[in-house]
């Protein structure tokens, strides 16, 4: 399956495609335990085969997040991460990996402070493919569309378990890139196991969109992340990267590597 | 979303069902204590030398504050919608302490969140929830206070959404929480105007009450609004200096933002991060306010003002003193902005004073910082 997310897209130059099957999307919470570690985090990640970053921007208040990234937003704050430090974080990354996909995942707030405009412009000046706003619904996000259609950016948004056909068409509509597909009801954090909850979420979501659909919420392994990669076009992994961090002190970007390219050896043969 | 949205549809459906509004009225009356009563403080109208003082008497419901008229109203919600499963997050513990109250009179599992910080203060209430069969858990994250309880408590609702119930205690979270919440405390302001037409002929000059998230101000001013000439005034945690993080006053240190669902003034950094906020009153200790304050307030209809610890602390005195009645802390906030402004009203004006809960919850911390011992 080859898919390109510009087909997708309005004319979005979004390079990240999803021509492996699945392609691995990891989430890193910038800053943790800093801005420096994060780089050398992502590129690690990327040398080791993910297709998509989701830059994760630290907020007070993660109540979409369990433990595990409640903690690393706890540790980024410390020092002061802010948005702003993350968008010259991907320009930086941006330099160095010219075709993967660049995702800032983020809590509204922030957004709106910096100016929901502003905002999209600086990101896509930054090389920035795409947004996730955890809290923002698609009912409420008129004026984050129109801001990331001005500025070619691709709005993601989370379909969930129980959300109602109706829904899933409006968000699936909305969304430009790909549609991120919770794969439980749930905050973020890695699980035993996976609920059929999922698959019947993408199966669902097959019948609303042609986007691909990236699956996750909860996976942590290379088994997982194989089972997902079945059913799913890309598979997102993110406390269990964020965990990986916090285990490793001082080899976070090498233990990060390893831990992925342990995802992508299991994923070629799957 | 969904559960959200399920929950409107059957608020909508509740509202219009005449069953339903009647067993709510009959559990307000038979069960909570409504109506309650409208004292008028002679004592301390003379003390303070101005406006005839009211005080709408939301301490004496069961439970100990207004805080179980939504509380009924949801669980009977609860009932309809099939689940048996309630949750809440609690600041000084009235909150929880109402929830446990109803889950306990319906037969309903019950867990409260409450911040480790609150539970300190407030150990007297987490054992009256354990007392009620509620499981009471600690949040340890953040400031440990009532904002990093309604974020666990959220964690729960959206990983367990099919069974159970987010009792949300105030004006706060996603649409429709702050219109119903709002809806089931509109019955102090409908008593309260009653009750002020038949003692005086007419309608007070200003209502005062105290603001946390705010449902016992919003309750108390909505029957109001369209009255022009009643000065509708929030009183809000003023805390122990002007400094962010010493107090949570919305409106003077706050700006637009988005926290826990809500589109308010927040308390928050120049990069969007929420501040810690702080008040000797748990319940007023909270970084954001109800969207429809904000709304009140930026179209001039009704004002807000701080009133500090020391205040608040001075105003439970008073009342206490002059009218044998203890306050709540966060109550004794809006005690303390009638003592400012009371004498400054004309001797036939009238002036009303939510007291929107008791003070036995706080007599540890009265106890620690009035030193009468």
């Amino acid at each position: 399956m080859s898919q390109s997310l510009n087909d997708s897209t309005t004319h979005s130059s979004m390079p990240l495609s999803f021509y492996k099957k699945p392609a691995l999307i990891v989430y890193v919470t910038c800053g943790d335990p800093d801005l420096a570690t994060t780089r050398a985090v992502v590129l690690a990640a990327i040398e080791a085969g993910a297709d998509v970053i989701e830059l994760g921007v630290p907020f007070s208040d993660p109540v979409a997040d369990g433990p595990v990234i409640q903690r690393a937003s706890e540790r980024a704050l410390k020092h002061g991460t802010s948005l702003a430090q993350v968008l010259t974080l991907a320009a930086e990354v941006r330099n160095q990996a010219q075709s993967t996909g660049l995702v800032v995942f983020s809590y509204l707030n922030p957004l709106l402070r910096m100016g929901m405009d502003r905002f999209c412009k600086v990101a896509r000046h930054a090389g920035v493919d795409g947004v996730l706003v955890t809290d923002l619904p698609v009912e409420e996000a008129d004026e984050y569309l129109q801001a990331t259609r001005v500025h070619d950016l691709a709005p993601i948004f989370l379909a969930a378990p129980t959300s109602p056909e109706e829904r899933l068409k409006r968000l699936a509509g909305a969304s430009r890139g790909f549609v991120y597909a919770v794969a439980r009801t749930g905050v973020t954090g890695a699980r035993e196991q996976l609920a059929d909850d999922a698959q019947k979420l993408v199966r669902r979501l097959r019948r609303v969109t042609k986007l691909p659909i990236a699956v996750g919420f909860g996976i942590s392994n290379a088994e997982q992340f194989a089972e997902v990669g079945r059913f799913a076009d890309g598979v997102v992994v993110g406390s269990a990267i964020v965990e990986t961090i916090e285990r490793n002190p001082g080899r976070e970007a090498e233990a990060v590597g390893e831990f992925v390219g342990r995802l992508t050896a299991v994923g070629c043969e799957a | 979303m969904a559960a959200l949205e399920e929950l409107e549809r059957e608020y909508e459906k509740a509202k219009r069902d005449s069953k339903f509004r009647q067993r709510l009225e009959e559990l307000l009356r038979t069960y909570a204590g409504r109506p309650t009563a409208l004292t008028f403080a002679r004592r301390l109208t003379q003390k303070l030398g101005g406006a005839k003082i009211y005080l709408k008497r939301e301490d004496l419901l069961h439970t100990g504050a207004h805080k179980i008229n939504n509380c009924l109203g949801q669980a009977l919600l609860v009932e309809r919608m099939g689940k048996r499963r309630v949750i809440a997050e609690t600041g000084a513990g009235q909150h929880g302490v109402a929830t446990a109250t109803v889950c306990a009179l319906l037969g309903f599992e019950c867990v409260v969140y409450m911040g480790t910080e609150d539970m300190r203060r407030q150990e007297l209430n987490v054992f009256r929830m354990r007392l009620l069969g509620a499981e009471v858990r600690g949040v340890e994250s953040g400031s440990r206070t009532l904002k990093d309880a309604i974020n666990e408590a959220m964690r729960d609702w959206v990983t367990n959404v099919r069974t159970t119930h987010y009792l949300l205690g105030s004006v706060l979270g996603a649409h429709p929480y702050p219109t119903m919440v709002r809806d089931f405390h509109r019955v102090i302001g409908r008593e309260a105007r009653a009750q002020i037409l038949k003692a005086e002929r007419k309608l007070p000059a200003a209502i005062i009450a105290c603001v946390g998230g705010g449902s016992n101000s919003i309750g108390i001013f909505y029957e109001f609004i369209r009255d022009k000439n009643v000065r509708l005034i929030g009183v809000e945690a003023g805390g122990r200096g002007e400094a962010l993080g010493e107090h949570a006053a919305r409106f003077r240190g706050g700006s637009p933002g988005v926290l826990q669902g809500t589109y308010s003034y927040v308390l928050q950094d120049s990069a969007g991060q929420i501040l810690n906020t702080h008040s000797v009153s748990a319940g007023l200790d909270y970084p954001s306010i109800g969207p429809e304050h904000a709304a009140l307030r930026d179209a001039g209809r009704a004002e807000y003002v701080p009133a500090s610890d020391a205040e608040a602390l001075q105003a439970t005195t008073l009342l206490a003193r002059t009218e044998g009645i203890i306050p709540a802390l966060e109550s004794a906030h809006a005690v303390a902005e009638v003592m400012k402004r009371a004498p400054r009203m004309k001797k036939s004006d009238v002036v009303l004073v939510n007291i929107s809960g008791r003070g036995d919850k706080d007599v540890g911390i009265m106890r620690e910082n009035l030193k009468l011992d």
